[in-house]
Parts: structure tokens; C-alpha cells; sequence
């Protein structure tokens, strides 16, 4: 392992040289252009032997990765906001194939107005899908996801596409230190991928995806939920694996800091989550019993995690950079949802902030906590969702 | 030509498909499949075929078959072109099967993007001039004067030059073909599995569901199609261009038969015959022969 200053997007395309990705179709779109950028420069250099194909949109790069997978090579894009919403009918493709592709999104706000910074409506919008979603608070992190990624996604038990998702900006173009892998060091943890469902082979030649009727149809679907929702189970041996090999780890689906005693916990995905400690630090020092849970993983929903926080605290200040338009945060509605059927009921508030890259600092994030905390101690539960410096 | 006693027996178009009777797809895709000997990869975006095919858990096609989603054929095939290419396995042919709809329309992005790539694949659009499959809407490959499901009283536009929009992406092999004539066909595949690069064949297809005539005279209409001179059998390599033996002798507008003949055969023209003839318009699509014969010979011959 070696230690090298790079910005997110550039450790993205360093994973997908150590990974030994395959084929990657790419489509340019802000902030997430830097890396097919950069895999290009890696290929022309012959530092990374794959193909990379210069598709002409995003729904071209994900059914190129849907053709590329099918054929049992492994695959890999990258995109943005729009560029993620394009590839929608893709997305949903390769779910049904039961492709284990993996996708970089860099996080970005959709249009109009055009906002090229952080909001997570792109990726929250995939939430039903049934692509496996990450949210990550580091280049470091970003990079080593990814890796895992792949081990994840082609577990026979799961076989479903990975979303790593990285803020526009903040992350992707902010350079930090960050550990990364030769392929050969990688090689001991992620085996060449060999399909174990189907593959296009005129050797044994198979049709994929011909017509089903109702009598089977829900059952392929009910295949595919299963296959999601293993991942929560193998990403735990994914990352114990990882950690004995490679001495990272990232916190498992729900990275908890200073919870244990913690009365109001502090939810949130992607950069916010890492300063997040900071504010949580300062509160401690101000004496209020408070924790920070940084949600990695969204897809499956750590149900498990949440209910074992829940039984434990009196409050969750959940914090979404993305609307769930006409009622609350995404992740803050399933927070919920996961409490309902037990006989915990911690006060669950709904903040919405931080949209269109607008700055969550220390002070902001100790407001949400500290109005939660408020909440607990009244009683109060207040309105359904909360803008957050909302002008 | 290969005479049909040579052309292997094996057969990839298997018994118990889904497709109508009559269907010239199954005349094509037999034909197609025997030139390529089953070293191939078959994309199917949305189209008559991805029904055809047979259902699930059976097959009617015995080759790898690919389903994919209506405007992304030739992206799919690009990612299994990359895939064969990071596996080293160069030799198998990456072929797309898509109708007009697929490819005049909802599709031209992605097929547009790969030529420029210079994909080294197939790019077969089998045209019944039509949304066959989902209850015969128009397409962008339907013809002037055409009745379909959203063009009650006819199209008001011919159909998209789609052969001059493909040529002008230079492929290295693009020809036209026509079911009526299978051993052609057959030879047209068997010419663009010998050439690397992107490679495009646009094949006539009578449909008696959507054109509205005795499922039988499926070939007799494709033949009639030629000596109206309404379609032009013809292939090129590079800029080489030939001219179809099929097609030759009615360059010459004389030896034509009048396109009437053609029209009067389908439903979808029978408001240009009843309940009074419309001179005019059997005229336009009369004058519109002559105009595709000039526009080819002048810029792709």
C-alpha cells in the first residue's frame, strides 16, 4: 500500500486500475468528468489495459456496461445528476440482468436551475431500484469502496449493481491523502470476475431476457430483492475480509461515533457526516450526550443497525441533502419507517439542508442537533420536515 | 451466388418461435444465422424479434440472444464488442437485430455513436416500415401515404432516407437486402462476417400484419417491391458501390412496374384505390421511386 495527495475522482480512476476493471463506457458530465478523464489518460498511457469506450450519453454508458457485463467482463462508469438520470431505464436493466457493474456517481444537483454542487437528489432518486448505495466522507474512502464494490457486486449471493456515491466538489475535485493498492496486492482479495448466472457465449449460446409471463415474472423480482438485500450480510464479510488484509475499515454500514451513550444521534450521508464529528465533539464539551451516525450504506437500509440506535436513544436529528418532494428526507422517512414496527419511539426529525452545495459547516450541523435536543426535552415533536437556513 | 444446396443445414432459427404466420423475419433471421454459423452475439433492443424469440425459459434462436432496451441496441453491442476485445476473442461477430422503429427512430443516437467509434460490429435493421410489434403505429421508416394506427388516413411524410444517414457514417460494408430474395441475403452476411469494422444491412421486410395482405404473398410483394423499383438491392464496400442483380435491369424506369401494382396488393394503401381513386397521390409515390433511384446513383454509386 502507498500513500499519494489526490482528489477523489482521480482515486476513482486509480480503482479502477487496481481493480482490473475490464471496460469502462464513459460520458462526460461536471463534477464527475475528471474521472473518465483520467481512466483515458491511464489507457493511452498503457497504465490500464481495459477498454474504455467514449460513449455519446449516459444511457449509452450504462447499456454499454450492461452489454460489456453480460459478456462477463468486469465494468465499470461514472456520472452525475442528470447524467445518472439518463441512464435510468439503464439503471433498472441491469438491476433485472442481475449485473454487477459499478458506478462512481459524484453527486450533483439536478436541473433546472442549472447547479453543478453537491445535492443527493440524483442518487436518492435510484433508491427503489434496487442498486446497492454507498455514500461516502473521504478520498480514501471513496477509493477503497470502490474496490469493495466489486467483490460485493459479484457475490453470487447478491449480483446486483453498486452505486459508490462521493459529493460533487467537496470530494470529488478536493485533493486528500489516500492509501491505494496495487492490482497485484488486490488480486488476493478480488478474484477475476467469472459469472455465475449467465454469460453471452456463442459456445453455449443462451437467451437473456426473452419474454416472461405473471405465472414467473414477480418471482425473478422477488430474485432480485433477495440479492439487495443479502448485501447487507456479505458487505460484512466484504469489509472484515478487507480489513485482515488491507488494515481498512470504514464502519460498516453505519459508522457510529460517540453513539454508545449518546441520548439524540446525528444521521447524515457523504461529506456533511465526516464534519459532522467535529460539531459532535463540540457538543460533548458543551455536556450534551450526542453521537454522530454516518450512513454509508442506504440500499439495503441497515434496518438491523437503526433499530439497535433507536432502542438506545431518545432522538435522531436526521440530516438529508436531498427532498423526498411533498414529505421529508429520504433516508429521515426510512429512519422512521424502520422504527414504527418496534416498541422504541425515539423523536425521528427531518432536516433537509446543505442543497445545491450550500455550506453545512460545524454551527450548522450543532443547530439541527441541538433543536432535536430541544425536541426530546419538551416533548415537541414539530412540523414533519425542517429546512435548514432556509431564507 | 451460393446455390441453396450449399448453404449449411444446421439451423439457429428454431421450431416453436412465437411469430406470425407469414413472418419474413424468420425468413431473414434463418438466412442470416446459416452465413454466420452461430459464432455470433445477437442484440435485440425492442422489436418485433424480442417477442418472436420464444418465451421464457425457452428459446427459439439457437445463439446467444442479448435483449436490451429500445434506444440502446448498438451502446449494448458496443459493451459486448469491449468485453470480447478485453477477453481477446476477436473472431465472434457482434450483430444488432432491430426494426425501422429501433433504428430510423428511438435508436439513431446510439447507432450514430457507435459507427463514429467505428464499432466493429453488425448493425442489421430488418424494416417492415412499422411499429409492428406494438399494434403497427408509424415509424420514421414508414412510407408517404402509409395507413398505420396513428396515421388513420395515411402518413403525411415518406420515410426517413435512413441508408444515406448510415453511409455518411462510412461503414466498411453496408447493403441493402430483401427476403424475397434469401440466398442473397445469405451472401450479404457471409461477405460482412469477413470484414472488421462497423457494418450495417438494411433488409426489406413485408409484414401482412401491418401492411395488410395474404400472409402468403409475403415474397411476392418484396419481389414486387424491386421491379416497381420502390426498393433498390444494392451493397457497398468501402465507397465501392454495386448495384444489385435483382435490381439492375430497372434502373431502367421503363422496365418498371407501376408502383400501383405494388400498392394495390396492401391494405394500408387501399384508400388510394377505394372508394375513388386518388390519382394524385399514387402519383406522388409513383414520382417518389425515380427521385431515390437519382438520389442514390448520384451520391453513393
Amino acid at each position: 500500500m502507498k500513500t499519494e495527495l489526490m482528489s477523489a475522482n482521480y482515486a476513482a480512476a486509480r480503482a479502477v486500475m487496481s481493480a482490473r476493471v475490464e471496460v469502462v463506457p464513459a460520458y462526460p458530465i461536471t463534477p464527475a468528468t475528471t474521472i473518465p478523464e483520467q481512466i483515458a489518460l491511464l489507457n493511452e498511457t498503457g497504465q490500464w489495459p481495459g477498454q474504455f469506450i467514449r460513449v455519446e450519453s449516459e444511457h449509452s454508458a450504462m447499456f454499454a456496461c450492461i452489454g460489456a457485463s453480460s459478456t462477463g467482463a468486469r465494468t465499470f462508469t461514472a456520472t452525475s445528476s442528470n447524467g445518472l438520470l439518463l441512464m435510468d431505464e439503464g439503471l433498472h436493466w441491469a438491476t433485472a440482468a442481475r449485473l454487477p457493474i459499478v458506478l462512481a456517481n459524484i453527486n450533483r444537483s439536478i436541473s433546472p436551475s442549472w447547479n453543478i454542487h453537491v445535492t443527493h437528489d440524483d442518487s436518492m432518486s435510484k433508491a427503489t431500484s434496487g442498486w446497492i448505495q454507498f455514500y461516502v466522507s473521504s478520498v480514501d474512502e471513496f477509493y477503497h469502496t470502490i474496490i469493495q464494490a466489486f467483490k460485493l457486486a459479484e457475490d453470487e449471493r447478491v449480483l446486483m449493481p453498486v452505486m459508490v456515491n462521493a459529493d460533487g466538489f467537496v470530494l470529488s475535485h478536493t485533493l486528500s491523502t489516500y492509501d491505494y493498492l496495487e492490482p497485484e496486492e488486490v488480486d488476493k482479495f478480488l478474484p477475476p470476475y467469472k459469472p455465475p448466472h449467465w454469460v453471452m457465449d456463442p459456445e453455449n449460446p443462451v437467451s437473456h431476457g426473452n419474454i416472461v409471463f405473471p405465472e414467473h415474472y414477480q418471482e425473478f423480482r422477488y430474485a432480485m430483492h433477495e440479492g439487495t438485500h443479502n448485501a447487507m450480510k456479505v458487505y460484512e464479510e466484504v469489509e472484515r475480509e478487507y480489513k485482515k488484509l488491507f488494515g481498512k475499515y470504514f464502519g460498516g454500514p453505519i459508522d457510529c461515533y460517540k453513539c454508545d451513550d449518546a441520548e439524540v444521534v446525528f444521521t447524515s450521508q457523504g461529506s456533511v457526516a465526516a464534519e459532522a464529528k467535529d460539531a459532535i465533539d463540540e457538543l460533548r464539551e458543551e455536556g450534551y450526550k450526542v453521537g454522530n451516525a454516518r450512513m454509508r450504506m442506504i440500499r439495503p437500509f441497515p434496518v438491523d443497525r437503526i433499530r439497535e440506535l433507536g432502542s438506545r436513544v431518545k432522538g435522531f436529528a436526521s440530516l438529508d441533502r436531498s427532498v423526498s418532494y411533498g414529505y421529508g428526507g429520504p433516508v429521515a422517512n426510512d429512519i422512521r419507517a424502520t422504527m414504527y414496527n418496534t416498541k422504541h419511539r425515539p423523536i425521528i426529525k427531518s432536516y433537509i439542508g446543505g442543497l445545491g452545495g450550500r455550506d453545512m459547516t460545524v454551527p450548522d450541523i450543532k443547530e439541527v442537533i441541538l433543536d432535536t435536543v430541544k425536541a426530546v426535552e419538551t416533548g415537541e415533536t414539530g412540523p414533519e420536515e425542517t429546512w435548514h437556513d432556509l431564507r | 451466388m451460393v446455390a441453396t444446396k450449399d448453404m449449411p443445414l444446421k439451423e439457429y432459427v428454431l421450431k416453436g418461435n412465437a411469430a406470425c404466420a407469414g413472418c419474413q423475419d424468420m425468413v431473414a433471421l434463418r438466412h442470416a444465422h446459416k452465413a454466420l454459423e452461430g459464432n455470433v452475439i445477437q442484440v435485440v433492443p425492442a422489436c418485433c424479434t424480442s417477442v418472436v424469440q420464444g418465451l421464457w425459459p425457452k428459446s427459439g434462436l439457437g445463439i446467444p440472444v442479448l435483449n436490451t432496451a429500445f434506444p440502446a441496441a448498438a451502446a449494448t453491442a458496443s459493451g459486448v464488442r469491449a468485453a470480447l476485445a478485453a477477453k481477446g476473442k476477436d473472431d465472434t461477430t457482434v450483430m444488432v437485430w432491430a426494426g425501422d422503429g429501433g433504428t430510423f427512430d428511438i435508436g439513431i443516437q446510439a447507432l450514430s455513436g457507435a459507427f463514429e467509434r467505428r464499432t466493429d460490429f453488425l448493425y442489421v435493421c430488418y424494416n417492415n416500415q412499422v411499429y409492428s410489434n406494438t399494434g403497427t403505429q408509424r415509424s420514421g421508416g414508414t412510407p408517404l401515404h402509409a395507413k398505420t394506427t396513428t396515421t388513420w388516413l395515411g402518413k403525411k411524410e415518406p420515410e426517413k432516407l435512413l441508408d444515406f444517414i448510415v453511409a455518411m457514417h462510412e461503414p466498411v460494408y453496408q447493403a441493402t437486402a430483401n427476403t424475397a430474395y434469401p440466398r442473397d441475403l445469405y451472401d450479404k452476411f457471409l461477405k460482412a462476417k469477413e470484414i472488421r469494422g462497423p457494418k450495417f444491412i438494411h433488409i426489406f421486410l413485408p409484414c401482412p400484419q401491418a401492411w395488410n395482405y395474404p400472409v402468403e404473398k409475403g415474397v411476392e410483394l418484396g419481389k414486387l417491391a424491386v421491379e416497381t423499383g420502390y426498393w433498390i438491392q444494392w451493397e457497398r464496400v468501402g465507397t465501392e458501390f454495386t448495384l444489385g442483380r435483382q435490381s439492375k435491369r430497372f434502373q431502367d424506369p421503363e422496365k418498371r412496374k407501376p408502383i400501383e401494382e405494388f400498392l394495390k396488393m396492401q391494405g394500408r394503401f387501399s384508400h388510394l384505390f377505394r372508394p375513388e381513386r386518388q390519382d394524385a397521390k399514387i402519383q406522388e409515390l409513383q414520382d417518389y421511386v425515380q427521385y431515390r433511384w437519382d438520389l442514390l446513383m448520384k451520391t453513393l454509386a
